[in-house]
């Protein structure tokens, strides 16, 4: 099982953004579940989500306490206390930031990805939201499903000229970022237990 | 067909498939998705129905009395303190005798205020006649939806359907809906005998004296014990319909020999299952899922926990000043068996698998004593602990 938290803000995107990672695996025939972390949600303030991607049938309902994987919506948000909480040894962190990956691995101690996802997101589609170019970064640098399932997840989801420009988005991100390297750190997958 | 969908996205489509008449929406979060999504598919012209925006929890179930008292395939849906608003019509309903399905996206009641995940409000109302069945996930959630129409019209008993708010509700996951024809064959049209009509007038609540007032509480009694029948097959025919069985009073999983079990009720479950796994060096338990918690299905209880010695009753709400609710009737129930007895998730707090081995290790100290088991007292000051 791959465990995953989405740390953004109010108003980022960050429950879509769950939701669509979890979509997409099922898309893939594999299992998916996704939840937001409730809380008094305004515009802006810390946010987070839970994303579980696994071979069998997912029944613990617990929040990802131990996650693989982060993905960071904002870079502010690195300073937040608990964001990096309970990150597996060597798990992956996936940042929209405007910094460098050197310089953030540094700082959190994890192999950590900057990836300037607004800007992308302003290009393709006129808004400032990171949530589905950071979701292509993601499956691009991890390989954990193929970035033709999110396409089918957003199709899902989106109509129109918003899922065409989302669909040019997340190809563009996808090749923005290292494919692949993040392959290794991704758990064995799981034997269903009979 | 699999699909991606969030519980509350699920439920709508469910209630919908059952084509009811009437639908009273009063939004409260967790509960305001579903309604949402049922004025969703009414917009779109999917859901031919009668959509009621109402000022008040009280005059939703209120309409949907109405409209069930009418011959109306009606529906509602609520949580934490909208139930305890709707509370004197939960009891009126039932007292009537008039089918009616609701869900409940189970919350806390304040104070202090809270919008989280626990079971206080469906248990809150436990003794207002309705029969209550707590999901495990949300295909059980969607399943249990047609299940308890046919349920309450064959018994004209109200059913709610208890789905953990957020945990379940908000959650998405792989969900498969039934089809329209299926959910047309399970549930036909409906004709209630006792209906509203200015053709053949009849009264409805009015006044009984001491006379038989007696009376009429033990044929509700009676009716709800006699529901268990209804309720095994209503689920044993929409298994037959749909291949899949969320099961009928309750489930065993896990070692079936084990002396040792865990009762729990709602989605906590899944995670226990799942925290047997995780814990290989742990003993397995038997792990008795209890989906319909009234009527109580004490020989279904009794049958389950056969041959155990010790049993752990986990419970998201308690009465303050005696203790776990379902864990007194469960140690009422069955004699012989050791009850333990603890409330954990209280106010939403996460669940994590480690409760397991917690459970197990509260179990071995022998203290039967009701507690919440996932307090920390070092937030509490000393005359408090």
């Amino acid at each position: 099982m791959i465990e995953l938290r989405i740390h953004g803000r109010g108003g980022q995107g960050n429950v879509v953004a769950a939701y669509l990672m979890a979509a997409a695996a099922i898309k893939e025939q594999r299992y998916g579940q996704a939840f937001p972390a409730f809380g008094a949600e305004r515009r802006g303030a810390p946010v987070q989500a839970f994303v579980r991607i696994a071979d069998v049938p997912i029944r613990r309902r617990s929040q990802v306490a131990e996650p693989d994987f982060l993905i960071v919506q904002d870079q502010a948000l690195l300073h937040v206390p608990g964001v990096l909480v309970g990150l597996r040894r060597g798990g992956g962190i996936l940042v929209n930031s405007i910094d460098s990956s050197e310089h953030l691995s540094e700082q959190t101690g994890h192999p950590t990805i900057a990836f300037n996802a607004t800007a992308l997101a302003q290009r393709h589609l006129g808004r400032p939201v990171p949530n589905t170019a950071l979701l292509a970064a993601f499956l691009s640098l991890s390989e954990v499903l193929p970035i033709g399932a999110l396409a089918g997840a957003l199709s899902d989801r989106f109509k129109g000229k918003v899922l065409e420009k989302n669909l040019s988005l997340i190809e563009d991100a996808a090749q923005q970022v290292p494919g692949g390297i993040w392959k290794t750190m991704r758990r064995a997958p799981e034997v269903a237990n009979g | 067909m699999v699909e991606a969908l969030e519980g509350s996205q699920a439920l709508a489509r469910a209630v919908v498939l059952c084509r009811p008449g009437v639908v009273a929406a009063y939004p409260i979060t967790p509960q305001t998705h579903i309604v949402e999504n049922i004025s969703k598919l009414v917009a779109d012209g999917v859901a031919k129905l009668e959509l009621v925006s109402v000022e008040s929890e009280f005059s939703a179930a209120s309409v949907a009395m109405g409209a069930a008292a009418a011959g109306s395939r009606a529906y509602t849906a609520s949580a934490s303190q909208g139930i305890l608003l709707m509370a004197e019509v939960l009891f009126n309903i039932a007292g009537l005798r008039i089918p009616l399905v609701m869900h409940c996206a189970n919350r806390a009641i304040g104070a202090p205020l809270n919008i989280w995940n626990d079971q206080s409000d469906s248990m809150a109302v436990r003794d207002a006649g309705w029969i209550q069945i707590y999901c495990a996930d949300n295909q059980e959630a969607i399943d249990s939806t047609v299940q308890a129409y046919r349920i309450a019209e064959r018994t004209e008993l109200p059913v709610m359907v208890c789905v953990d708010g957020f945990t379940l509700t908000h959650t998405l996951e792989p969900l498969e809906m039934p089809s329209q024809e299926q959910v047309d064959g399970y549930l036909p049209s409906y004709r209630y005998a006792r209906s509203l009509n200015v053709r053949h007038p009849i009264s409805q609540g009015t006044l009984v004296g001491p006379d038989v007032f007696p009376e009429a509480r033990h044929s509700h009694h009676q009716a709800l014990l006699n529901s268990i029948a209804e309720i095994e097959s209503a689920n044993a025919d929409w298994a037959a319909v749909s291949g899949r069985d969320g099961g009928g009073l309750l489930t065993v999983e896990g070692d079936p020999d084990a002396e040792i079990g865990i009762l729990a009720i709602g989605s906590t479950i899944g995670t226990l299952a799942e925290a047997m796994d995780e814990y290989p060096d742990r003993p397995r338990v038997r792990l008795i899922k209890l989906r319909v918690y009234r009527p109580f299905p004490i020989n279904a209880l009794r049958e389950a926990c056969r041959g155990l010695r010790k049993l752990a009753v986990i419970e998201r709400a308690f009465s303050a000043g005696m203790g776990g609710i379902v864990g007194t009737e469960v140690r009422a129930s069955v004699p012989g068996v050791e009850v333990y007895n603890y409330a954990i998730g209280l106010g939403g707090r996460d669940i994590p698998l480690g409760i397991y081995p917690r459970i197990l290790d509260a179990m071995e100290t022998g203290d039967t004593g009701f507690r919440i088991l996932d307090v920390d007292l070092s937030k509490l000051p000393e005359e408090d602990r």
